[in-house]
């Protein structure tokens, strides 16, 4: 037991664990049904905005109420390019979400980071909102609550158009989105695990000291929120072709209450969480939606648990087990 | 001139509900510092059970025009839905980070719209329009339904009640104090308990309350609960968190503005609201009548 404990502790065999767990789910769609690589698909999409959201959740301490907006802003630059503009390279449409959200969290982040707490919520809910309202109402600009199609687009500068939907979005499109999954939260944890990801947390856990001690809090918290929000934007991006319409639902406030939930039923406090809680769930919502309509009364329970009882989240619970164990 | 009058009627008629439900909004704010987003589920409620109630009664051959008794009963003893979420939930995060107080009345938002769900099915349900047998009022030029008329001025009661009770009651001092000094208050020998039990509960009243007036004259969705939270939220970033005078306030600029703007500019009819909200919160973040810290 002792020597199972020294080994789950090396750094070599963490790093193991991630490789087996990226070979797994790589291989997932060759032994899974087609349904369960697409939930998959969904997830990565997911999983990247959520781990863009914990920068600013879980490290610099702000809860955002509106984050799915630069979700949307994502998505709907996928949407825009594809069917308007005829514009299918995946690379392009990346970049342009990138440069957009970018500009936009640029913007909205220095009119929100100057506040804290419940104030900094109702301003991000408040934008959320905002864009909700302009994609509904400016319909003929943005097909209002009918959305826009998105279609199909090249990956790498390969066309796929002759490969049957659910082919290719759980074949390449998997694989692509996986890998960018895999890439951005190796960019994230060497963000949270540099200089300035550790001026982060000493914002969130004490700002005053922090000012201090030199960290310009605010020029801090508004690169922490335009960071987030760019990742939210390729998560966004990458979601619209997996999703095939978009509408403005994706930045209906409950939407970003949706990210919120994943990140703390993961687990805020551990750079994995929301990762953890993003694909739990998704498979949970699918499997409980199957079972019954009203799967949102169990999933307000599930939050109201999460919130009074695990506030750690999933991962929280699994740590304070081992740690029992240990003592 | 009928036109500016419609429009203005529609508005006060819209600021009256919203003016309930964040006024239930700010009470349970200023005391116990949660901002409650399931204020709007309570009204939904209250829309939902109106209509069973009426709809009830008016079949089993109760007088149509007395239909508004039981409503406003139904209303107010629905509020004691409130302790149930307080003493089971709420309670246990007094002492978080507002963060968590935030995402646990999300929790309870998502359970109600499951409750109304499961009771009422998704299609939306109306009384029937019982309303018009109190008929129509024509002033100067205008058609106004006397029912629109019956809920303001309930509205105004109310407004003019709790006024009553801050001020002039020794709940209301109690209130007060707590919301400004809750340790002070404490120490001086107040049962915090149960201040917050029957804050909560006031709070839940006058989102079931609003629920139930507003209901003859509309129709319910289940998404309605959801719908009216962000408006109440505009309400009180405008007024300012915690303040009934800006609740008031917050409630007739939002409920007129919205009437502007649906008969003139209707693509702009939300998009005005939370400009306004933002331009509020970033000019003067504690709103008109707002006097916490930021």
């Amino acid at each position: 037991m002792r020597i199972l404990r020294e080994v789950t502790s090396l750094k070599s065999f963490r790093i193991a664990t991630l490789v087996v767990a990226a070979l797994f789910l790589v291989g997932l769609p060759l032994f899974s049904g087609e349904f369960i690589s697409y939930l998959m698909l969904t997830f990565f999409a997911y999983g990247i905005t959520v781990v863009g959201f914990n920068l600013l959740f879980g490290y610099t301490g702000l809860l955002s109420f509106g984050h799915a907006l630069f979700m949307t802003v994502g998505a709907y630059t996928a949407a825009f390019l594809t069917s308007t503009f005829s514009v299918h390279y995946m690379e392009i449409i990346l970049v342009v979400a990138v440069i957009v959200a970018s500009i936009l969290a640029a913007l909205i982040g220095a009119i929100c980071v100057r506040y804290i707490k419940i104030y900094f919520a109702m301003l991000t809910l408040a934008f959320g909102m905002l864009l909700y309202t302009f994609l509904l109402k400016f319909y003929y600009l943005t097909g209002g609550d009918e959305g826009m199609r998105v279609l199909r687009p090249y990956l790498l500068g390969f066309n796929f158009s002759e490969i049957p939907k659910m082919q290719f979005l759980t074949g390449s499109y998997y694989l692509y989105t996986f890998v960018l999954l895999a890439i951005l939260t190796f960019i994230m944890w060497k963000i949270v695990s540099s200089p300035f990801g550790l001026c982060l947390k000493a914002i969130r856990d004490n700002p005053e000291k922090a000012e201090y001690l030199g960290v310009s809090v605010r020029k801090y918290r508004w690169y922490a929120f335009v960071i987030s929000g760019a990742y939210a934007a390729i998560g966004g991006a990458l979601l619209a072709p997996a999703i095939g319409q978009v509408d403005p639902g994706l930045t209906y406030w409950t939407h970003s209450g949706t990210l919120v939930f994943m990140t703390l039923l993961g687990g805020f406090e551990n750079f994995f969480g929301p990762l953890i809680g993003g694909i739990v769930y998704i498979f949970l919502q699918d499997k409980v939606m199957s079972l019954t309509a009203y799967w949102r009364f169990i999933f307000g329970g599930i939050l109201a648990f999460i919130v009074i009882a695990a506030p750690g989240g999933i991962a929280g619970l699994v740590s304070s087990l081992v740690r029992r164990r240990k003592s | 001139m009928e036109t500016i009058l419609n429009i203005l009627f529609s508005g006060v008629f819209n600021a009256s509900t919203l003016f309930l439900v964040a006024a239930g909004l700010q009470v349970v704010f200023g005391v116990q510092k949660v901002f409650n987003l399931a204020c709007g589920s309570f009204y939904a409620l209250g829309a939902y059970v109106g209509i069973t109630v009426v709809k009830g009664l008016v079949a089993g051959g109760f007088p149509t025009p007395l239909f508004i008794v039981p409503l406003i009963a139904a209303g107010l003893l629905l509020g004691f839905i409130g302790p149930i979420f307080e003493r089971g939930l709420i309670k246990f995060v007094y002492d978080r980070d507002e963060t968590f107080q935030l995402l646990l009345t999300f929790a309870i938002v998502m359970m109600i719209e499951d409750i109304i769900k499961f009771i009422w099915g998704t299609s939306p349900q109306t009384t029937g329009g019982v309303d018009m047998v109190y008929g129509q009022l024509k002033v100067l030029g205008t058609t106004v339904p006397v029912y629109n008329l019956i809920v303001i001025a309930c509205s105004f009661v109310i407004a003019i009640l709790i006024g009553y009770i801050l001020l002039n009651t020794k709940f209301g001092r109690i209130i007060r104090a707590t919301a400004d000094k809750k340790e002070m208050s404490e120490a001086l020998g107040i049962n915090m308990t149960m201040v917050y039990i029957k804050v909560f509960t006031l709070g839940t009243i006058l989102g079931t309350l609003g629920g139930a007036l507003v209901i003859p004259a509309t129709a319910a969705v289940s998404e309605m609960g959801v719908e009216l939270i962000v408006l109440a939220f505009a309400v009180v970033v405008i007024g300012g968190l915690g303040s009934m005078k800006g609740a008031l306030v917050g409630a007739l600029i939002v409920g007129v503005l919205k009437s502007i703007a649906i008969s003139t500019f209707p693509e702009l009819e939300m998009l005005t609201i939370y400009m306004i909200v933002i331009v509020v919160l970033v000019i003067k973040p504690q709103g008109l009548f707002g006097s916490g810290r930021v």
